[in-house]
């Protein structure tokens, strides 16, 4: 393992690099969530600001691909690695952007009291967060069973999304003064359900770094509400 | 003819007095594709490629075992007619090596010693196999120079038109762009390319991004032992076996 340590430091700091980048996205959703539920705006408005930050994340993790790519030649599990990378980033970055909407919510919302708690919508929230602490450590530990939990939980959110979603239909339809309020928390269940679809992602590029094979792990992730109730949305649903 | 197996062997051994070279070695080369062949220094990859023209047999004490067949034939079959057999598998070293001649001799020279005196038959061979070799536009205005004042990239096309002027079958490469420089190597792989239309190509290589940029498959030697065999993208980018892994992410030691 000598042979190429100089090789070796880069690969291994752009693997640190995208953890950071994934811990970091992770605190962005976890703050967001907290500032909705406490409605508290100061927060909210930090969340909004960590977006450059992350977004310089995804810049820098692409221009140290590009360059390892250019000068090393990487091969075999080394370019697996580095795919990896490249496509995991524009994940984490979404997620880091998702939480970013759930933020301006939050404040948007700021001032008004909320007709019901956001019981499903935390509990949502407290999953995707483990299925990004899990996607994480999947990928530091190259652990296929993680990975494919992390694909099997996606289910799990779907099936709270949609049952979310019948609730404030149900709530609309019966009171239409809080159309407002449960559109946008509609959006939110959505903004997770979308961060749900985009760690999926990241685990399946794990199974990929360890095994060469490029496997959809979670095909049923791509089946969501609309797609049941809404046939003609099914193409905004990409796996 | 895309499945067609051109050069076979089948648990071939190769000895050089006491010393065992290749080990049990089986593998199923297909036509007009090009296949390399990576491995450390001294893995034996060169003699396992000289198995095909019988390079090999001109050491003393070399011996094999098993069978290396071309079309299904043995060639080890004490009927085949070696010089036949060069002609058929022509082959390309390391340091371009072009005889002390003018650049039309260094080419007619194979048809000659094949028995064809013609001046205009040996004109066109001559034109044809330059064209082939992506060297005739430099030369055509000094056939009679010595090829010796070529560049070295152009002495390594001018040896592949003179393997190409007798009409082989198939063309060793032995490291053939490693002592060129880069923009003659590209060249060469892009000559590579065009040729395999027509033949059948075998390249041994140290270098393993030209390995990967040039074939279609390629097969890892180690110690003496066929470590892995399969299509080239498959083996740079998810090989199956730890050792090739070790090799191609430059990691023995």
């Amino acid at each position: 393992m000598e042979v190429r340590r100089s090789f070796e430091t880069q690969l291994n700091s752009l693997q640190d690099n995208l953890v950071e980048m994934g811990n970091f996205v992770r605190r962005m959703l976890q703050k967001a969530m907290k500032a909705l539920v406490e409605q508290d705006v100061v927060l909210a408005e930090e969340v909004v600001a960590d977006d450059d930050v992350a977004d310089a994340m995804d810049i820098n993790i692409e221009t140290k691909c590009m360059r390892l790519i250019a000068l090393q030649q990487p091969m075999a599990s080394d370019l697996r690695v580095i795919g990896t990378a490249l496509k995991a980033i524009a994940d984490l970055e979404r997620i880091g952007d998702y939480s970013v909407d759930i933020a301006k919510t939050a404040i948007r919302l700021s001032g008004e009291k909320y007709f019901k708690p956001l019981e499903i919508i935390s509990q949502m929230a407290k999953m995707v967060d483990t299925m990004i602490e899990e996607a994480l450590k999947a990928f530091v530990e190259r652990d296929l069973e993680l990975a494919r939990k992390v694909c099997e939980e996606d289910d799990e959110i779907d099936h709270l999304y949609k049952n979310l979603f019948d609730e404030l239909l149900d709530y609309m339809r019966k009171d239409p003064n809080l159309i407002y309020q449960a559109t946008y928390f509609l959006f939110v269940a959505r903004y997770l359900e979308r961060c749900a679809d985009h760690i999926v992602n990241v685990a399946e590029r794990v199974h990929y770094m360890v095994t060469g094979q490029l496997l959809q792990l979670a095909p049923s992730h791509r089946s969501t509400v609309e797609e049941n109730e809404y046939k003609g949305e099914a193409g905004n649903h990409k796996g | 003819m895309s499945d067609y197996i051109k050069l076979e062997t089948q648990n071939v051994n190769f000895y050089y007095g006491d010393n065992k070279v290749l080990k049990n070695i089986s593998i199923k080369i297909p036509a007009n594709r090009i296949t390399a062949i990576i491995g450390p220094s001294g893995c034996g990859k060169s003699t396992f490629l000289r198995l095909f023209n019988r390079m090999n047999d001109i050491l003393e004490g070399a011996r094999v075992e098993g069978k290396v067949l071309i079309d299904g034939v043995d060639i080890y079959n004490s009927h085949i007619d070696v010089a036949n057999l060069r002609r058929r598998v022509g082959m390309v070293f390391q340091k371009p090596n072009p005889f002390p001649l003018s650049i039309f001799e260094n080419v007619a020279y194979g048809p000659r010693i094949h028995g064809l005196h013609k001046k205009k038959k040996l004109e066109e061979i001559v034109e044809n196999a330059l064209r082939q070799a992506a060297l005739w536009d430099e030369v055509k205005d000094k056939l009679n120079k010595s090829a010796l004042e070529l560049s070295g990239g152009q002495q390594q096309r001018l040896c592949i038109a003179r393997c190409l002027a007798v009409e082989p079958e198939v063309i060793l490469m032995d490291e053939p762009a490693s002592a060129l420089d880069p923009i003659s190597t590209l060249k060469i792989e892009e000559l590579m390319q065009e040729l395999k239309e027509k033949y059948t190509i075998v390249i041994v290589t140290h270098n393993m991004q030209e390995a990967a940029r040039v074939s279609d498959f390629t097969g890892f030697i180690y110690k003496g032992e066929l470590i892995e065999f399969g299509p080239t993208p498959d083996i740079f980018e998810h090989p199956r076996n730890k050792l090739t892994e070790d090799y191609i992410t430059g990691r023995f030691g």
